[in-house]
């Protein structure tokens, strides 16, 4: 029992409220790209490994707008559209085709895509880190310590861009036609939904919510070739974790581990936390391999 | 016919061996250890094709059971001095094995795409590790060693050259080769193939599934392990970067280009692609894997049953 008290004891408050708060911010930025994953595969099956690097080329596209116009906003717009269109064009070429095959040779060319972007990346903007320069630098004073107000814009929007999507999918006609391609793929071709540019939509979407989040993000990190992976990674044991194919779930996986990991990096370096997450992600497979965050399927 | 066929079959594989045991004795120094490479890289995707081509399970973790084989062979070289060649092989099996079983049975659980995001993340498990425990292996740094002799106890011991350890690795590879044959042709690995064919009849019929899966697991880990440990032998350091999920892609990427389930195909896709890197890092430099992996998706697109996928039958029989 001491020693129990004597650890709740060491808990240094302060940090805490800071790392929830951080928790929650990665969280948000997590979701924005688990869902766009989430979704692709709950649509066609795809295990989209290039989503990382989607995030990346956002990042960069972000940079470059931002250098030229000055905007952030207008960089947040820029690139979130073109990497839109840039995703639209990798599901024709080479998803397409695809179709209708073991889901695994997706794994295989969206593993193809991810080395290509990525090595793409590192021979047009080189090695070095680049840093986009955040819209507003204020910070807001949180009992006695400083926080800076970007971060929670990020969530906001994170949260926004999220919410919007949510009401599409419920409401817009396109967004039912998604639904009803999750649903069942065959019978919504017989009604008359056509359903390859549903694909090719999905994946456009989710490509660019992975893009503003890229750009969201990369005031937080530098911006370099490799940054993708980190996230891929860590939306995939999202994804998992919250139930493969379902948006409620990875959102809420999302915040759950960031938060887990945020609270660990307290006490060991940011690197080993993330062991945190695959702990979460065993524990899961051992006791709940359907998710943690969707009801008991019967 | 089937007499006719192991004629074939048997000649094919001495020609191939015997040019592969000539080949150091003409080629420059450069492309022997080129070569030695190939098979390496190729025993670790021909430990893949256990997985992917008879037990249609395609595991993105590789990566792990081939670096706990260079990490463990590494400790037993730096452990023990001088260093024991045979040791070395040992730890890596042992070490690789142990992670194998680790990673089998949890993953084993789960089919298809949700088994490759679990090797996957699985093997980034022992990266972060690996990485992050400086003390014991080094961190990024990784570890250096000095090379083992070639020895057996008792009759002889002699330094590694190039041309002896390219001899050592093609025994090691082709006998595993053998090996690994032999046991595919095995009821065990009939029963592997039912699974990858119809995983819920085979149960019907009273298999143990999941057994089989983690004895296939561990079959694969193993000999992924051992490649680990030539590889450890031949360039004399561990690094983490060999644990790093890439590697297990590249593994992915070998058996497709050269075909699975043919389990020579992997070592012909890894010369495919070392070829490849080596032909287009002249024009591009590091940024090579933009026309390999091109070509890469072009081959998943339109050739996926890879460069030997056409003789699959005919090596099977």
């Amino acid at each position: 029992m001491g020693a129990i008290l004597e650890f709740i004891q060491s808990i240094p408050y302060d940090q805490l409220l800071i790392q929830t708060l951080n928790g929650i911010v990665t969280g948000m930025i997590l979701a924005l790209i688990a869902s766009g994953l989430t979704l692709i595969f709950g649509i066609m099956d795809v295990v989209n490994f290039a989503h990382g690097e989607l995030f990346m080329l956002g990042a960069y596209i972000g940079v470059v707008v931002l250098a030229t116009s000055g905007s952030f906003w207008l960089a947040l717009i820029i690139a979130t559209l073109v990497v839109a269109l840039i995703g639209a064009a990798l599901q024709i070429t080479t998803l397409r085709p695809l179709l209708g095959r073991d889901p695994l040779t997706t794994i295989l060319a969206t593993f193809g895509i991810s080395l290509v972007l990525q090595n793409y990346a590192l021979w047009q903007f080189g090695p070095v880190a680049r840093k986009i320069q955040e819209p507003f630098t204020g910070q807001f004073t949180l009992f006695y310590l400083q926080y800076p107000w970007y971060r929670l814009v990020i969530a906001g929007l994170s949260a926004a861009i999220i919410g919007g999507f949510w009401l599409f999918l419920k409401y817009g006609t396109f967004g039912i036609w998604i639904r009803a391609t999750t649903q069942d793929r065959t019978m919504a071709q017989a009604m008359g939904i056509p359903v390859p540019w549903v694909h090719t939509a999905v994946f456009a979407i989710g490509a660019g919510m992975a893009a503003a989040s890229g750009v969201l993000f990369g005031p937080l990190v530098g911006v370099n070739h490799a940054m993708g992976l980190d996230w891929v990674l860590k939306a995939f044991i999202v994804v998992v974790v919250g139930g493969m194919g379902s948006l409620g779930g990875s959102i809420a996986a999302s915040i759950f581990i960031s938060l887990l990991e945020s609270y660990a990096s307290i006490w060991v370096s940011p690197a080993q936390a993330v062991i945190v997450s695959f702990v979460v992600l065993i524990l899961t497979l051992l006791f709940r391999p359907t998710g943690l965050f969707v009801p008991t399927p019967k | 016919m089937n007499k006719h066929h192991a004629i074939v079959y048997w000649t094919g594989f001495a020609v191939v061996l015997a040019l592969l045991i000539a080949a150091p004795l003409v080629l420059p120094e450069f492309w022997r250890r080129f070569l030695t490479e190939i098979l390496i890289w190729g025993l670790l995707a021909m430990s893949s094709d256990v997985l992917i081509g008879y037990a249609g399970m395609v595991s993105f973790g590789h990566s792990a059971f081939f670096g706990l084989g260079m990490y463990c062979a590494a400790a037993a070289l730096l452990t023990v001095s001088p260093p024991n060649l045979w040791l070395a092989i040992i730890a890596g099996l042992v070490g690789s094995s142990a992670v194998a079983l680790f990673v089998a049975y949890f993953s084993t659980r789960l089919r298809d795409i949700y088994f490759a995001i679990t090797t996957l993340i699985f093997s980034q498990i022992f990266y972060v590790v690996i990485f992050t425990w400086t003390e014991v292996t080094g961190g990024e740094n990784g570890l250096s060693f000095r090379r083992p002799a070639l020895s057996i106890p008792g009759l002889f011991s002699t330094p590694f050259t190039t041309e002896t350890l390219h001899w050592f690795v093609l025994a090691v590879v082709a006998g595993s080769y053998l090996v690994l044959r032999r046991i595919m042709h095995s009821p065990f690995g009939m029963v592997l193939q039912s699974i990858r064919e119809n995983e819920g009849r085979t149960r019907a019929i009273g298999y143990p599934v999941e057994r089989y899966k983690m004895v296939a697991v561990m079959l694969s880990g193993l000999f992924a392990g051992l490649a680990g440990v030539l590889y450890a032998v031949q360039n004399r350091f561990a690094a983490p970067d060999f644990v790093y999920f890439l590697v297990s892609g590249e593994t992915v990427i070998f058996n497709v280009m050269g075909g699975i389930g043919t389990l020579v195909g992997p070592i012909v896709g890894a010369a495919f692609f070392l070829l490849l890197r080596e032909t287009f890092s002249r024009f591009f430099t590091e940024y090579y894997l933009i026309p390999v992996g091109i070509i890469f998706i072009a081959m998943v697109i339109f050739m996926p049953q890879g460069l030997l996928g056409f003789a699959r039958r005919w090596l099977n029989r």
